[in-house]
């Protein structure tokens, strides 16, 4: 085994110097810092299997090298307030930001859509070239005055900042605080102008810092006179992709807590407003909004953990340190659960373990996927051979070593042509990463799961996820298609 | 627990199993702040009134689920068209990323984009140190024989000249001097995706046309325009110019970028409209544009050059093709064959087959201003009557042009044009003025869900059904394929509604 890791990480090593010697001096220099391999700890550590924040990450990209990344507009409205259901969500500026998001991350709800949920709704103030010469501001208020009147159920709405808005000097905290008062409704304007930070990441930041400051800080709302039971919870990133919010909070009912908010897939600003009276808060995407959870931790006493529902054995290990909060009634409710799906477990494994085993796959995700999903693949017999982030922090990749072994390829930011690069030549079984990396992996031969999305299925949460992601695992990597790719008469004898 | 691993229950059936109804009837019942049932039924009720619809349509400043898209997505389309061109686009990265998602999604294919990756320093600064490094990268990486910049609406806000900044990054030796690097403004705020396409191919033919001579041949250009189903309708447009003999110029050719063969290779670009190609059609006759609103600056630049230019509205649909192979005829002096009137015999011969089902139908139509055109066209030719027309980027003129081509039909008669209004304004106004089908793009399913009217896909994006735009919608052959799907929505209505009349033979 030992010689196996020196080997991948020795090969692993020579692949990035190969694919960096393409680059310009310049982009060479800053990109060399975002490749590297797993390295051996220097001393050992219970649960830690590598080190891998050696890499840079959270750094501007390098323009013209096709990075995957998105922006703070999109951390913003399309993870953590586009979810929340009951609000109206204003993709303000020009038309494109919200057309292209509009329905595309799968965030599930329950509701009437355009009566009291809007979620797949598409709400933008269209800005013309008049609104960037003389400001938007008189458009946004008259624009909150159209919804009030058309969505008369809806709980509040927020105003989400594309480019153009940070730019031209509008004040849209002033035009909140006024409309605020006109309609009698929350209004929260988020300054995500996808300018701003080199990703996704600064937009959730600036979202959480939103929420601490236009909902939890101003007025307790729900929250005013809720008494909180002992065993009250809050799911905080999670965003319920296929339903993967659902799928989670029927296990941690089962074990006897009481969710009181989901954060913020098939969310109501009702749950953001109690949240803080829970008596802990269950973190899954750690990068995306463990801001608000530093806060409610210090202004209002709400201990957080992180928690992993991807995959039994995580599964298992997360239900078993949540109850551990929580008294003996809640650790043995926690047993019986994991001993309840320990036979769909066990069948699902039997099923797909044979067909999925020794399988390498290659991950290039968010900020919590590269690292969390890890250990569902592993629980299938497969092999993590390469893994990286679109926009992490170092203390993403700190955690990374808790679930990959040295020697692995650790990619962050990594561009089209790196990416391409390091498929060609590892050419692992299975490529999980996004849209945009899909067709050209697919086109090479290499099969693929979206893993922002969970390609149109899901959930891929808790048990009865885990079971959909072995189906899905097997149905990517087993498909007749793979061997058809070399017309009969030109394969080689 | 409801799931098992021989029959493994995902999204669709997982969640309505008992334990996550009850779960999710909780949530509701105790979490969620709820509004009660009678009153969401009572104002979902509201919002499909005429009192509702009066103020909706009486919206001044808020635009909810509109139709179209912005400039940059269709200079990124227009320049895959051409011949190993990498789309630059000078601005925020996210932008880039929703361009590449939104095409990979519709096309099922990979799109291939660079941006310049400007942050808050570039918003003080400018962002020509982006586009000096940006453009070497690119360059370097992805070997391009061509760089089409556009730009974000972050760029367009704070003024950068792109002439000027690809002039500087040539002398910093980016790119070669003599490389082409064409470039189009395309200020997100600023009409739409069909304006960007029309911008970005003014700014790839003025690289190569202006200022060089031009020595008037015969050839003909043709400008296809932004559509979902190109990859379809340009090899069709191809295959009756080869039968009439025609030889014409695509000037940006997506088809085979769009629609590349799994064999082991990525390949990042694919066939298009060479340079050679580019350059040999400044001296052609005449440009015509099959989409007039993707193209009007674009066919006054051909103009200026002593070009012909002629547009059409989308060629779907009998007429629309007729007029386009009479209008080659025209400039070429070649005969349409008689193999093209054989398909067109065809055509009429299917319509008449199944005039009985068409006639008298009525539709509801949005989309980009040619699509909507030609779709109402030919919808009337198959005695079909067209209620709503909607662009929501559609201005005044073209307003007009589709209030004339009603009215030279009977089966015109009563349809409302809508310009500039959006898929809200339409449920509202097909909540109150039904039509017997929806023909849009896939964002026409929350509206075939609210006001139970029967959807047909015909125009991009389509996301949620896969490879229609690998089948051509242009020309008698594309006619077909799209009568076939109005058929099949209009018997699978049938035969849903059926009881007793649930006929074998129809």
């Amino acid at each position: 085994m030992a010689k196996d890791i020196a080997d991948s990480a020795e090969a692993n090593l020579k692949l990035i110097e190969e694919v960096l010697a393409a680059y310009p001096d310049k982009a060479k220099k800053k990109r060399a810092k975002h490749l590297a391999v797993a390295q051996p700890l220097t001393e050992a550590e219970p649960g830690i299997q590598s080190k891998c924040d050696t890499v840079k990450s959270n750094i501007k990209s390098v323009p013209g090298v096709m990075t995957i990344r998105g922006c703070a507009y999109a951390g913003s409205k399309g993870v953590v307030w586009g979810p929340v259901k009951d609000m109206l969500h204003i993709s303000h500026g020009p038309v494109g930001c919200g057309h292209y998001s509009w329905s595309q991350r799968r965030n599930y709800y329950t509701g009437t859509t355009g009566v009291d949920s809007f979620v797949t709704m598409q709400v933008t103030t269209d800005f013309q070239e008049n609104d960037i010469v003389f400001g938007g501001d008189k458009k946004l208020e008259k624009s909150i005055d159209e919804l009030n009147e058309l969505f008369p159920l809806n709980k509040g709405i927020s105003i989400q900042s594309e480019c153009p808005i940070g730019l031209i000097g509008d004040d849209i905290e002033a035009v909140s605080k006024k409309k605020m008062k006109d309609i009698d409704k929350r209004i929260v304007p988020v300054r995500c102008e996808g300018f701003r930070g080199v990703s996704q990441s600064l937009g959730h930041h600036i979202a959480n810092d939103m929420i601490r400051d236009w909902v939890l800080e101003a007025g307790e709302g729900a929250r005013a006179g809720y008494v909180a039971g002992e065993y009250d919870v809050n799911i905080i990133g999670d965003y319920n992709i296929g339903g993967d919010a659902w799928s989670s909070r029927i296990l941690l009912e089962e074990i006897g807590l009481n969710v009181i908010a989901q954060w913020s897939g098939d969310a109501t600003i009702a749950e953001i407003e109690r949240a803080p009276a829970a008596k802990l808060n269950l973190i899954h995407c750690y990068r995306s909004m463990s801001y608000i959870c530093r806060h409610m931790e210090e202004k209002h006493g709400v201990p957080w953990m992180e928690y992993n529902f991807f995959g039994p054995s995580q599964i298992a290990a997360s239900l078993r340190a949540i109850a551990a909060k929580f008294d003996a009634k809640i650790q043995a409710n926690a047993e019986a659960v994991i001993a309840k799906y320990q036979p769909l477990v066990d069948a699902v494994n039997a099923k797909y373990k044979p067909r999925l085993e020794g399988k390498k796959v290659m991950l290039y995700v968010g900020g919590l996927r590269p690292r969390h999903v890890v250990d569902a693949y592993h629980d299938l017999g497969m092999e993590i051979v390469g893994t990286g982030y679109e926009f992490a922090h170092n203390d993403d990749y700190k955690r990374t070593g808790h679930y990959i072994k040295e020697g692995t390829l650790i990619y962050d930011d990594v561009s089209g042509y790196e990416l391409e690069k390091f498929v060609e030549a590892i050419r692992p079984d299975l490529v999980g990463s996004g849209i945009k990396e899909k067709y050209n992996t697919q086109k090479m031969g290499i099969p693929f799961r979206q893993m922002h999305s969970w390609d149109y299925s899901g959930p891929y949460h808790g048990y009865d996820g885990y079971a959909i992601f072995a189906r899905d695992m097997d149905l990517a990597i087993n498909n007749p298609v793979w061997g058809m790719f070399d017309a009969p008469w030109k394969k080689s004898a | 627990m409801p799931q098992s691993a021989e029959k493994i229950l995902d999204h669709k059936d997982l969640f309505k199993e008992p334990e996550y109804q009850a779960m999710l009837e909780k949530k509701r019942a105790t979490y969620e702040n709820a509004t009660p049932a009678e009153k969401v039924a009572e104002v979902e009720d509201w919002t499909k009134s005429w009192d509702y619809r009066e103020k909706n349509l009486a919206r001044s400043c808020v635009t909810i689920n509109p139709a179209k898209a912005c400039q940059p997505l269709g200079a990124v389309f227009a320049a895959a068209g051409y011949d190993s061109t990498m789309s630059f686009v000078h601005g925020s990265q996210g932008c880039v990323a929703y361009y590449r998602s939104h095409l990979a999604r519709h096309f099922k294919e990979p799109s291939s984009a660079v941006s310049s990756s400007m942050t808050e320093d570039a918003a003080v600064f400018g962002g020509l140190n982006n586009m000096i490094e940006g453009l070497a990268n690119t360059y370097a990486l992805y070997s391009p024989k061509m760089i089409a910049v556009s730009t974000t609406c972050m760029a367009e806000v704070i003024g950068d000249d792109l002439n000027s900044f690809i002039i500087k990054s040539k002398e910093k030796e980016s790119v070669p001097a003599d490389f082409p690097v064409p470039f189009a403004h395309t200020p997100a705020f600023v009409g739409s995706h069909v304006d960007g396409y029309d911008n970005m191919q003014k700014g790839i033919l003025s690289t190569f046309w202006k200022d060089a001579p031009r020595t008037a041949g015969e050839g003909i250009n043709i400008i296809p325009g932004f559509d979902g189903y190109a990859v379809g309708n340009i090899r069709e447009l191809k295959r009756m110019l080869g039968v009439m003999g025609v030889e014409a110029t695509i000037l940006s050719d997506v088809s085979d970028v769009y629609d590349t063969p799994s064999d082991g290779e990525f390949r990042m670009y694919a066939g298009g409209t060479t340079q050679d190609e580019i350059k040999a059609a400044l001296n052609a006759k005449a440009t015509i544009s099959l989409q007039e609103y993707c193209s009007r600056k674009t066919l006054a630049f051909a103009e200026e050059v002593g070009q012909q230019t002629a547009a059409f509205h989308y060629p779907m649909g009998v007429q629309a093709t007729d007029e386009l192979l009479m209008k080659l005829s025209e400039l070429t002096g070649k005969e349409i064959p008689e193999q093209l009137r054989l398909e067109r015999g065809r055509l009429i011969d299917a319509m008449a087959d199944s005039q009985a089902y068409l006639h008298g139908k009525t539709y509801a139509i949005y989309g980009d201003p040619d699509f909507v055109y030609a779709m109402a066209r030919f919808v009337m030719e198959t005695g079909g009557e067209p209620k709503h027309c909607l662009a929501t980027n559609g201005g005044k003129d073209w307003e007009e042009k589709m209030k004339a081509l009603l009215a030279s039909s009977p089966f015109g008669e009563g349809c409302q044009v809508w310009a500039g209004k959006d898929l809200w304004h339409l449920r509202s106004i097909l909540a109150t003025e039904p039509a017997d089908l929806l023909i849009g793009n896939s964002y026409g399913k929350y509206l075939e869900r609210d006001c139970n009217v029967p959807l047909i896909r015909l125009t991009f994006p389509i996301f949620d059904r896969h490879h229609h735009h690998r089948f051509p919608t242009f020309g008698y052959q594309g006619a077909l394929n799209v009568l076939v799907k109005l058929l099949d929505t209009i018997f699978d209505k049938l035969d849903t509604e059926s009881d007793i009349s649930f006929d074998l033979t129809r």
